[in-house]
């Protein structure tokens, strides 16, 4: 199905709602200075989007949105679009400088923040990589190489979960041993991110987006805060 | 009559850069900066490597004394692929430090979920930068989008005195300073500074192989200020990386149609949406190189690439689509040519695609190096090694 542009899915919330979420993606400091110059309509980022050859997505639609202040279509946009956006910047070509990438990841960042429910919907399913790169700080780790979470990737996922094991510990690096993390990360380096998550308003995103995985990210945290001496930090 | 000017064909222009660059140096800010008492600048130990970016300014490789920001995605699931960079730079004899007090740089899960801030994502990659500048090494990044994102914190990093203000707060609670690198280095590019030194040392011929190159788009589009050019390759109308170092090897490098095109990543669709990650990867990448250049292999330079046009082309079979080409970094394909062993330090028993084909041409028995390798792992699995060591290796 094709992604509706008319406002009739959205009719029931409040123009002032759109409009308050418009004015904190125009307040992101990257707007006016990296993220919008104007639009020549040339098509020239649609052309080159991975994305528009695949969902009816366009970043040309998203950069004259935002360029014309529609704020119903950029209602629309940020429910119904841009989870489809690959963060490829390919974009970036744009004869005009724009960053209709930039200008997406700002608008995921306020519907994230405010707790929309089709961002949640785009993240469904994501909760373990939140989970997995804010508590270890590193990302994608060996042991999340399971056939039942990778079955289109074939046998040689399996060959790689039963080995797993061995196979770290025959990777001559010795930081690469680890199978629960890319590689070893010491304890001092996991406190100081925790810290930056705290500190940055990281923490109030992810209890807007997911409090399940919020609470228990509390629970890991706070333990080995506490264990590094800093007890005063509440979430 | 209107008379038209006549222009000739790409192939037959030259290359012109402008005579004065488009954008702005950041050189120039940063040590304004760091004049101000702003910041600290991490300068490229000696010796480095100059080359030119894309608009003809200079930037400096560092040649050894390399701090290994290394990539979740490398280290997790294509081991081989930082392997393959460590390898390399023991082989070259080449100081460096592989260190566990590094973070990832947060970037994937930003890009896929959103669910970070300027602020945050500028304070991880100065943790990182500030831990690397305690040592005296300067970091190496190993990352196609670490790389890339590191530049967008930068350029956020000069231009926002209030981001400045607000990082500098957080540094100083961990005990850091705010340090920015001079350059920010991707390894590719240090394997292209070193390529001539990497032909000298090798060892196995590939004048055979043909192969085709997918540039990843956080290299040389987002922000592509920094990004290596130059007019001996592609008339500098492409990034240089990949190529330059093949071409030294003595691969010949076929082109395709859709090499400016994403692999299809997508950061959030190739952990759970992959259709889109399986069908564009297969469809604009993988069939266009088999079709228009029939490759041995096609190589890159970045874990999501890496990772979603080798394992994209799995499921491609059932579909009847014309798949089955090798996938390797360009580091891999540097210690292979240097004779490194393929499973002991490629580790190409992680990739999904079968490159065994690949192995034979260059006159490489895959099956005995494979016996050779469960030979290892067999005295791990039997008690008398716990791990294998770079003496296992060399």
């Amino acid at each position: 199905m094709g992604l509706d542009l008319s406002t009739r899915q959205y009719d029931k919330v409040p123009y002032e709602e759109k409009e308050r979420l418009f004015e904190e993606v125009k307040a992101d400091m990257r707007y006016q200075d990296h993220a919008l110059y104007g639009c020549y309509e040339c098509g020239i980022c649609v052309a080159a989007c991975p994305s528009a050859r695949f969902y009816d997505f366009s970043p040309r639609v998203i950069a004259q949105a935002a360029a014309r202040e529609d704020v119903d279509l950029m209602y629309i946009l940020m429910n119904d679009s841009i989870w489809d956006c690959s963060q490829c910047f390919s974009c970036d070509r744009c004869p005009r400088h724009n960053s209709p990438g930039m200008l997406i990841t700002i608008m995921r960042e306020v519907a994230v923040r405010n707790g929309l429910g089709t961002a949640k919907e785009a993240l469904e399913g994501y909760g373990r990589i939140i989970y997995k790169i804010m508590s270890t700080g590193t990302q994608v780790s060996p042991d999340m190489l399971q056939p039942n979470a990778f079955p289109d990737w074939g046998g040689h996922v399996h060959d790689i979960a039963e080995n797993l094991d061995v196979w770290r510990r025959a990777l001559p690096p010795e930081t690469l041993h680890t199978t629960e993390t890319g590689w070893e990360v010491s304890d001092k380096t996991i406190i100081e991110l925790y810290l930056i998550w705290h500190m940055t308003g990281v923490m109030d995103m992810i209890e807007e987006i997911d409090e399940g995985l919020y609470d228990i990210l509390v629970d890991v945290m706070e333990e080995r805060l506490e264990e590094a001496g800093y007890d005063d930090v509440s979430f | 009559m209107i008379h038209l000017p006549v222009i000739p064909a790409a192939k037959d222009r030259d290359f012109q850069l402008p005579e004065n660059p488009p954008t702005e140096d950041y050189h120039e800010i940063l040590d304004e900066l760091e004049r101000d008492g702003e910041i600290i600048v991490q300068r490229v130990p000696e010796p480095y490597i100059e080359v030119k970016t894309k608009f003809g300014r200079i930037k400096k490789i560092p040649v050894e004394k390399t701090w290994h920001h290394k990539s979740c995605g490398q280290c997790g699931h294509i081991p081989g692929y930082s392997t393959s960079i460590f390898w390399l730079n023991r082989q070259l004899g080449l100081d460096y430090m592989d260190p566990k007090d590094q973070t990832s740089c947060t970037a994937w899960n930003y890009y896929a979920s959103a669910t970070s801030n300027p602020e945050a994502q500028a304070a991880v990659a100065i943790r990182n930068f500030a831990t690397a500048y305690e040592t005296g090494y300067y970091p190496l990044i190993h990352c196609g989008t670490s790389f890339g994102h590191y530049k967008e914190v930068r350029q956020a990093l000069i231009h926002y005195p209030e981001l400045r203000d607000k990082v500098r707060k957080i540094m100083a609670k961990l005990g850091k300073k705010l340090v920015i690198p001079e350059e920010i280095v991707h390894y590719s590019e240090w394997v292209y500074a070193m390529r001539d030194r990497i032909k000298e040392r090798q060892v196995v011929d590939m004048s055979q192989i043909t192969a085709t190159v997918h540039p990843a788009c956080h290299y040389h589009k987002l922000i592509e200020e920094d990004a290596i050019y130059t007019p001996e390759i592609y008339g500098a109308q492409r990034t240089a990386i990949i190529t330059g170092v093949l071409q030294e090897l003595g691969i010949n490098v076929a082109d395709y149609s859709t090499w400016f095109d994403c692999c299809g990543f997508g950061f959030r669709h190739i952990l759970v949406s992959r259709d889109f990650s399986r069908s564009f990867s297969v469809q604009r990448k993988i069939e266009v190189m088999m079709e228009e250049a029939n490759p041995d292999i096609t190589v890159t330079h970045d874990t999501g690439c890496v990772t979603t046009l080798d394992q994209s082309q799995f499921a491609a079979k059932a579909h009847g689509k014309k798949v089955g080409l090798p996938v390797l970094s360009d580091s891999q394909i540097a210690a292979l040519a240097m004779g490194a062993h393929p499973y002991k330090v490629l580790q190409m028993h992680w990739h999904n695609t079968d490159n065994t084909r690949f192995l034979a041409k260059l006159g490489l028995d895959p099956d005995e190096k494979w016996r050779e390798f469960e030979a290892s792992v067999a005295r791990l699995q039997d008690g008398s090694k716990q791990y294998l060591t770079w003496e296992d290796v060399e």
